[in-house]
């Protein structure tokens, strides 16, 4: 038959956990903050602040590793001509869930990557948040089993594919044309923190080049930490499982030899111990990325191999960091936002609506 | 034998397994004929097909879709 795809395979996406773990767990010896060596939501965040949406002076950088990670998947999806440049299925819908997630995650204070890098850092209050991304997914297979369904996406013009990878672009022509100026913190229209975690990274084209790589194998192995468990509740399947499970132990492994483990609740980097809300932040983000499709990471990789409304819910996760940190439902390491309780409950009642009205049969 | 088709053209993950498993559910056996239009789908419903003993037959790829055979006697 047809040549296989090695990253397909279940040594294929037991390889990517692998160097996704250690690439993440280096990128936080190299200069990014604690236990977040890679965190989707929380650099699409710093992109947000960078470009001044939201004025959280602690958290404004470009992030390169996002960048890389949706031009990794293009050029990977062109090398295997896999870029099927598409839309038309629901975008507005992806947009709002976007938006919910990243409200979710910023409650817990990280994506699922992040989650599994905390836990492998000894944040004991990320497995509260593992339980509660767990119980968000355990819903969005409920809502898929009675139907639920935003339809079909249709091919489109190959420039509709293009469109957000030119926006990475253009956030890259930011970065080389405003600079960091050491202890400004403005260079030209782009805001850069100089303290707190949006001040601490690795150097740019290290992370860029992680992030190119990371992107390029992600695309060709369909890694997601969603769909692991997605797969693992509605058809007892264990391929995506095992590459999650296996970033969870390279990156501890890594964080043992790096003196990067440090076990406990209390005192841990960019995290608080409000366990409630980091179960209640990750099962909103959970039920968001289950009804979407794909955890935030795969949303980046779907976006670089054309799919505009996987765009659409990266947008919209920009945009919720904004509203986030705008409104007050951001947490931060003294505990939640003075609004979290609130904007959460309004974001779970808007996947209820989402899940109970978009139902075809 | 009797050939039923399954259409997943469009839909994102986990919607043509979904239907997939569905199906061989339904049938018990027979022959599917199923249309996907991304290579992600493709390999999910190859791994699904396998898991449930139904034997991937041939794998027809025709401008940017795919039309797979699945078979169980």
């Amino acid at each position: 038959m047809e040549i296989k795809n090695f990253f397909a395979t279940r040594k294929g996406i037991i390889g990517v956990g692998v160097f996704i773990g250690i690439l993440a767990s280096l990128l936080q010896k190299l200069g990014n903050p604690g236990n977040m060596g890679i965190c989707v939501a929380c650099f699409e965040r710093d992109i947000a602040g960078a470009i001044g949406l939201h004025r959280a002076s602690v958290v404004q950088y470009i992030r390169p590793e996002i960048i890389g990670f949706v031009l990794g998947s293009l050029i990977a999806a062109y090398l295997f001509k896999e870029f099927r440049p598409r839309t038309g299925s629901a975008p507005m819908v992806r947009f709002v869930l976007g938006m919910i997630a990243m409200i979710g995650a910023l409650v817990f204070l990280g994506c699922p990557w992040r989650m599994f890098l905390r836990l492998a850092g000894g944040d004991g209050n990320a497995i509260f948040g593992l339980l509660g991304f767990i119980a968000g997914i355990y819903l969005g297979t409920l809502f898929f089993k009675s139907g639920y369904n935003l339809g079909r996406s249709y091919s489109s013009y190959t420039s509709v594919g293009w469109l957000f990878p030119m926006i990475m672009i253009g956030l890259l022509l930011l970065y080389i044309i405003f600079p960091q100026i050491k202890g400004q913190q403005k260079s030209g229209i782009i805001f850069y923190s100089i303290k707190g975690p949006g001040s601490m990274h690795a150097p740019f084209l290290i992370s860029l080049f992680v992030g190119l790589f990371i992107g390029f194998i992600a695309q060709r192995s369909r890694f997601c930490t969603m769909g692991a468990f997605r797969d693992l509740i509605l058809f007892r399947h264990t391929h995506l499982f095992l590459g999650i499970i296996s970033l969870l132990l390279s990156a501890f492994i890594m964080n043992l030899i790096l003196k990067q483990f440090h076990p406990g609740f209390s005192h841990q980097p960019v995290a608080h111990s409000m366990n409630l809300w980091n179960f209640a932040g990750m099962m909103v983000a959970g039920l968001s990325f289950a009804l979407a499709g794909g955890c935030p990471g795969r949303q980046l990789f779907l976006a670089g191999e054309g799919d505009a409304d996987a765009a659409m819910f990266v947008i919209g996760m920009i945009t919720g960091a904004a509203i986030s940190h705008n409104f007050g439902l951001a947490s931060s390491p003294k505990g939640i936002g003075p609004h979290a309780p609130l904007g959460l409950i309004i974001c779970f009642l808007a996947c209820l609506f989402i899940g109970f009205s978009m139902r075809k049969k | 034998m009797e050939k039923e088709t399954v259409d997943a053209r469009g839909l994102s993950c986990p919607q043509p397994v979904l239907m997939v498993m569905d199906k061989m559910r339904s049938l018990g056996k027979g022959k599917i004929e199923v249309m996907v239009d991304t290579d992600t789908a493709k390999e999910n419903i190859v791994r699904a097909a396998e898991s449930q003993g139904w034997q991937v037959k041939e794998i027809i790829s025709e401008d940017m879709e795919y039309r797979l055979t699945l078979i169980k006697e």
